[in-house]
């Protein structure tokens, strides 16, 4: 019998040499579009509204810095990540940065080579339970059945918690937000944990929010900021001056109502003026256009408003700005100076 | 007449490589082989420099260190203290579980819908064509979260709980909620293990009656009956064992304590949703492999046998079974590697397979992804030929032999 030689389908699947060693920003500038990897929808913080438009705090921020590069808040392509994918696709490059109110941890920062530009908001891990249910103490939770976001920081808090108090608990891995929300409303858990914030913005989507209370105990320190690659230093410089300048913008009192009018010429703050750029060269020395701040403020406002806008207490969500609010007004928030 | 002479012996020429027809092929397959050297190798090395540019490096150091997350099936001493690769080993065990069982159903449910699927009952017929055209031509992933959804509008243990609770638990022994159904499980007091093996030794006793019964048929033509006296092997000496022991082996039943059902055997959502789903689906296209093997079996075979005067089930039992099975049997391997390999779809629910620890968790938390994804192929190459060497040795037993 004669063998004929066959060739399979030889498929090279192309390992991308997506390494270039630098040159992010000019990339971005190149496609004219940033992309920016958020989450796969987190009401408040990151989820497309009625009309796909996507919006929240996240969101505000990579239209931002859309904003201080291009000149264009639109220039973004949004990238739902899940909590498992999003490490993978910052790493390959096919997002740009990262703001998914991802925790910045010594591995991730070290191990995982990421850089994270700043923290957008300061969180802690918390327990949502049924009020049907009694339950007033994280610590009364023994043999419940948890509902865990996979691929998270939460995921080892969690363990480190029953662990330290002696208590059991089953979890129940789930991929995304949303199918959280699901089988814990249908009772296939007993808990959810998931940073502070994201509790408050679940419950708020629920038809009933009033039945559901978080816990007392916040668990972990949960530092939300966004990040981008390790190496990239100049593309670093860009996102974390930019959300600065959202945080300086609302130290300065400078909000979306009155940029134009300061923005059109210098005033009597030098530091105003050289934010805005009608003073000095800083938007030079990012590689940017002088306005590239005035741009990322115009988008939403300052920081403040972004929160209030987002996130706030007078949206349903409902979170007070706590260590969140200004340094100034007893908070965390804190941006060095632009100078 | 004529002398034979041997054919020219030619020195060997290197143009012989592609003019002769006996190197061509080889020539080629060297040819092929070199390519895809080369092409492998561009791709590691291209991996590994990609990955040093990155200051990355393959390393399996992380293996020891503590996992920190909890896993809700073990079936081996787990805490989040334990390793990665303790992790890992539970993962493999909770994979080869749900393979395991869905392999069994899938045969069970495979072997009958196809054997009814022949039936001249025209209803049974038409609602096996129906069942194997249905969840054959449905992802098997759609099937998974169908039944996942349902398990989850089963009642929480919530509606278990209070004086006049919503729902009752199943004869007062079986809880089934939306976290799973829990069931009476066996407790082994002393004395247990003389009832066990009383057990074991009437298993064996039963096999060892039936080829006696064989063999007096053969040697004497004697037909003893097989189905009564192996129904009362199986529980006469067991019975008597348990009572004179002082029934030491109880029933541990599940009791809602606290949030969950405590005690008894827990099956959980995840696995529920995963065994059924791989079962029905893998056993509709088993069902179609009993049926060819079957209508493989020349309608002539049967009409010798019933001629002989064999009843029909010893036409089904000692003509057409053993000859369909040579039928059967390959497709089963690949049906049953489709189970163990379709099984790491269990991400989709949360069941913590090898893909959901070692390949989701694992490669998340310490960011090795490529360390785990080789680790987790090694699995799966390793069981996927374990089981097809398996069925191979089987397959080679009731295959034709040719003599």
């Amino acid at each position: 019998m004669k063998k004929s030689v066959f060739f399979g389908a030889l498929t090279v699947a192309g390992v991308a040499a997506g390494v270039a060693a630098a040159g992010t920003l000019d990339d971005v500038k190149a496609r004219g579009k940033l992309n920016c990897g958020v989450t796969t929808g987190l009401v408040g913080f990151a989820a497309p509204d009625a009309n796909g438009e996507w919006n929240g705090f996240d969101v505000a921020v990579c239209r931002a810095v859309a904003a201080a590069v291009l000149g264009d808040a639109s220039a973004v392509e949004f990238v739902p990540t899940t909590g498992k994918t999003r490490f993978t696709a910052l790493a390959s490059g096919e997002i740009d940065m990262l703001a998914r109110n991802t925790t910045w941890t010594f591995s991730r920062d070290v191990d995982l080579k990421f850089t994270f530009v700043g923290v957008n908001y300061y969180d802690g891990q918390g327990f949502m339970v049924p009020k049907e249910l009694g339950v007033s103490s994280a610590k009364d939770l023994d043999g419940a059945t948890v509902c865990i976001q996979t691929g998270t920081t939460t995921e080892l808090n969690l363990a480190d918690f029953f662990r330290s108090n002696n208590i059991n608990y089953e979890p129940v891995p789930i991929e995304t937000n949303a199918e959280a929300q699901q089988q814990y409303l249908a009772g296939a858990c007993d808990v959810y944990t998931t940073d502070a914030s994201g509790l408050a913005a679940t419950r708020a989507t629920f038809e009933a929010p009033g039945d559901h209370v978080l816990l007392p105990e916040i668990i972990s320190k949960e530092p939300l900021g966004p990040l981008v690659r390790h190496g990239d230093n100049e593309w670093g410089d860009v996102v974390r001056w930019t959300l600065n300048a959202l945080i300086t913008a609302e130290e300065l009192g400078v909000t979306s109502a009155n940029i134009a009018d300061m923005a059109s010429a210098a005033g009597g703050n030098p530091e105003i003026n050289r934010l805005l750029g009608t003073e000095g060269t800083l938007g030079e020395m990012l590689g940017l256009s002088a306005d590239w701040a005035k741009n990322a403020i115009a988008v939403s406002g300052n920081y403040g408003e972004i929160f209030e806008k987002n996130i706030g207490e007078s949206t349903p969500i409902g979170l007070a700005r706590g260590l969140n609010a200004q340094w100034t007004d007893g908070g965390l928030i804190y941006s060095p100076p632009f100078r | 007449m004529s002398t034979i002479t041997d054919p020219p012996q030619g020195s060997f020429r290197l143009s012989m490589l592609l003019n002769d027809t006996r190197y061509r092929g080889y020539t080629f397959q060297f040819i092929a082989l070199v390519l895809l050297i080369g092409a492998m190798g561009y791709l590691m090395s291209n991996l590994f420099s990609n990955l040093a540019a990155q200051g990355l490096n393959i390393s399996y150091q992380f293996l020891d260190e503590p996992a920190g997350y909890g896993i809700a099936q073990t079936m081996v001493e787990y805490t989040s203290q334990s390793s990665h690769l303790q992790a890992a080993w539970v993962g493999i065990l909770n994979t080869l579980l749900v393979a395991f069982l869905a392999c069994v159903t899938a045969t069970i449910l495979g072997v009958t819908a196809g054997v009814l699927r022949l039936s001249k009952n025209w209803l049974v017929a038409k609602l096996m064509s129906a069942y194997v055209e249905a969840f054959r031509n449905v992802p098997v992933l759609i099937w998974i979260l169908v039944i996942n959804t349902i398990v989850i509008t089963m009642p929480s243990p919530r509606a278990y709980r209070g004086e006049t609770p919503d729902t009752e638990m199943l004869f007062g022994l079986i809880a089934y909620t939306n976290r799973g159904v829990y069931i009476p499980a066996p407790t082994f007091g002393p004395g247990s293990m003389v009832v066990v093996l009383v057990f074991l030794a009437s298993i064996l006793g039963i096999f060892m009656y039936r080829r006696y019964a064989i063999k007096q048929l053969y040697d004497h033509g004697r037909d003893l009956p097989t189905f009564l006296p192996s129904l009362a092997l199986f529980f006469i000496p067991t019975l008597l064992a348990y009572f004179i022991m002082g029934r030491p082996i109880g029933v541990d039943v599940p009791a809602l304590q606290g949030f969950n059902f405590q005690g008894g055997t827990q099956i959980g959502r995840p696995l529920i949703a995963l065994w059924l789903a791989l079962s029905i689906y893998t056993g509709a296209f088993i069902a179609e492999n009993v049926r060819a093997g079957i209508q493989a079996v020349s309608k002539g075979q049967t009409e010798a046998a019933a001629s002989l005067g064999l009843r029909p089930n010893r036409v089904m039992n000692l003509v057409v079974l053993p000859q369909a099975l040579r039928v059967i049997i390959p497709p089963l391997i690949s049906q049953f590697l489709n189970i163990t390999k379709n099984s790491s779809l269990a991400i989709a629910v949360g069941y913590e397979d090898i893909t959901a620890t070692l390949g989701g968790i694992t490669l998340n938390q310490t960011g090795r992804a490529i360390e785990c994804i080789l680790l987790l192929m090694l699995f799966y190459l390793t069981i996927s030929l374990l089981i097809s060497a398996v069925m191979n040795v089987y397959n080679n037993s009731v295959s034709l032999k040719e003599r």
